[in-house]
C-alpha cells in the first residue's frame, strides 16, 4: 500500500471517529487502535468470567432459595457477558483460542477485585452493590465506546446488569434492618471491599499508560478519576440510605466542586495484587485451569458425536 | 423452472448499528447476492453495509417445540430489575 492511501485510510478514520460514529469491523484501523482493543475487550470479557468465581463459592450456602436462585441467574449473566464480550474480540481478528490460553497462562490480565476473597454472606451483597455498581458506572460511558461491536455489547450488558446491582443493596439492606451482628457483617463488608472497588477505575489519569491516546481514539469517553468520582457521589448516598459508614475519614462534600471529596488510595496494595500477591490470585487462575481441564472430555464429546454424524448422513446418502 | 439457491440478506443502515435481516433474494452466488441485495434493498441509501447469508445454511428453531425450548426462562422473574424491593428514590 503506498503512502497516499495509508494517509486516506487515516483521514477516514479520523473522519469516523470525530463525526462520533462507530468503527466497524471491516473498515480499515490503526494497528495500534485495534491491539488496544483487542487488550481492553478481552480483559474486560476475563473479569467477566473470573468474576464468576467469588460469588460461584457462595451459591451452596445462599441463606434462602429466592437468593440462590438470584445469584445463579447473576452467575450465569456473568457467563454470557464474558461470550459477548469475547466475540467483540474475535471481530478484531483474535482467536478465541489465545484469549484463553493468555487467560490460563496468567498472561493475560483481568479486574484486580476477583482477587479478593467473599468471607461472609454480607460479601454477596457487598459485591452486587459496590463491584457492579462500578462496573455500571464505567460500562454506561463505554456504551458510547467507538468500536460499534464493543459499544452494543456493553448496551446489552448494561440492560442486564440492572438487576445485579439492585439485588446486592437488597441483600446490603436487608442485612443492615437485621441484627447487631447482621448489621456488623454489612459494615465489615463494606469496610473490606470499598478500597479495592475504587482501584477498579484504574490509576488516577496523570498515571494511567493507556488512558490518553483511548480517550482520542474514543475508546474510553471519560477518565479513571472522572468516573470514580461519579461512583464515590453516588454510592456515598447509598450508604447513608444503608446507615453504614464508608470507611474513610477524609471523605467529605465539597460544596463549591458540588462533588465528595476522599481519602488517598493505597496503589502499592494495587499494584500488588495485579502483580499476583492478592489473597486469591493463585486460586483464581486454578479454578479456571481446573474448569478448562475437567470441562475437556465434553468438547470431545462434541465434535466426536458430530463426526459420527456426518459420517452416518454421508453413509445413508451413498 | 430451475431456481438459484435462496440468500438471507441483512442490512446495517448506519454505522453502530447492528445489521437487521430485512428480506431475501436468489442469486447464483455471494457476490451475486450482494449486487442484486444493493440493488433490492438500498435504492433509497436504506443501508451502509449489506450481509447475505445462504438460506440453507441458517440453522432456526421449530416453533413446534416453543413450549419446551423457551419455557426455561417463563418463571424466572428474578432477572428482571423490577423484582427487587430497593428505595425508588436512589434509582439503583
Amino acid at each position: 500500500m503506498d503512502q497516499n492511501s495509508v494517509s486516506n485510510d487515516q483521514a477516514r478514520f479520523d473522519q469516523i471517529i470525530d463525526a462520533e460514529e462507530k468503527i466497524e469491523p471491516r473498515d480499515w484501523m490503526p494497528e495500534k487502535y485495534r491491539l488496544n482493543l483487542i487488550r481492553q475487550i478481552s480483559q474486560h470479557a476475563h473479569s467477566e468470567v473470573v468474576g464468576q468465581l467469588p460469588e460461584g463459592n457462595w451459591i451452596g450456602r445462599a441463606p434462602t432459595l429466592r437468593r440462590k436462585a438470584t445469584l445463579l441467574a447473576k452467575v450465569q449473566d456473568e457467563a454470557g457477558h464474558g461470550l459477548y464480550l469475547y466475540s467483540a474480540a474475535e471481530t478484531l481478528g483474535e482467536s478465541r483460542e489465545k484469549m484463553m490460553d493468555d487467560l490460563l497462562s496468567g498472561k493475560a490480565k483481568y479486574a484486580t477485585i476477583f482477587n479478593y476473597p467473599t468471607l461472609t454472606w454480607a460479601d454477596v451483597g457487598a459485591i452486587g452493590w459496590l463491584v457492579d455498581g462500578a462496573a455500571i458506572v464505567n460500562q454506561i460511558s463505554l456504551c458510547q465506546t467507538s468500536y460499534g461491536p464493543y459499544a452494543r455489547a456493553m448496551v446489552r450488558i448494561c440492560k442486564e446488569e440492572s438487576f445485579h446491582m439492585r439485588q446486592g443493596f437488597e441483600i446490603m439492606q436487608v442485612l443492615s434492618n437485621g441484627s447487631h451482628a447482621q448489621k456488623s457483617m454489612a459494615q465489615d463488608a463494606l469496610n473490606r471491599w470499598w478500597w479495592p472497588t475504587l482501584m477498579m477505575f484504574g490509576p488516577h489519569d496523570s498515571d494511567s499508560a493507556h488512558s490518553q491516546q483511548s480517550m482520542k481514539w474514543k475508546i474510553k469517553r471519560q477518565s479513571n478519576d472522572e468516573l470514580r468520582q461519579k461512583f464515590v457521589d453516588q454510592t456515598v448516598e447509598q450508604a447513608k440510605h444503608l446507615g453504614l459508614t464508608i470507611p474513610d475519614e477524609d471523605l467529605k462534600w465539597n460544596s463549591e466542586r458540588s462533588h465528595y471529596e476522599f481519602g488517598a488510595i493505597d496503589w502499592d496494595e494495587f499494584q500488588r495484587v495485579v502483580k499476583g500477591g492478592g489473597l486469591c490470585n493463585r486460586g483464581r487462575l486454578h479454578a479456571r485451569r481446573r474448569a478448562d481441564e475437567e470441562g475437556g472430555w465434553v468438547r470431545d464429546a462434541l465434535i466426536a458425536y458430530e463426526e459420527k454424524r456426518c459420517k452416518k448422513d454421508t453413509g445413508e446418502a451413498a | 423452472m430451475n431456481l438459484l439457491p435462496l440468500w438471507e440478506v441483512f442490512i446495517r443502515t448506519r454505522r453502530g448499528l447492528d445489521h437487521k435481516h430485512i428480506g431475501s433474494l436468489h442469486a447464483a452466488d455471494g457476490a451475486q447476492a450482494l449486487q442484486a441485495a444493493r440493488d433490492t434493498y438500498t435504492r433509497r441509501q436504506e443501508g451502509v453495509s449489506i450481509w447475505v447469508v445462504e438460506a440453507s445454511k441458517i440453522h432456526a428453531s421449530q416453533f413446534e417445540d416453543n413450549a419446551s425450548f423457551f419455557e426455561p426462562a417463563e418463571d424466572k422473574v428474578y432477572r428482571h430489575p423490577t423484582f427487587y424491593d430497593v428505595p425508588d428514590e436512589l434509582n439503583l
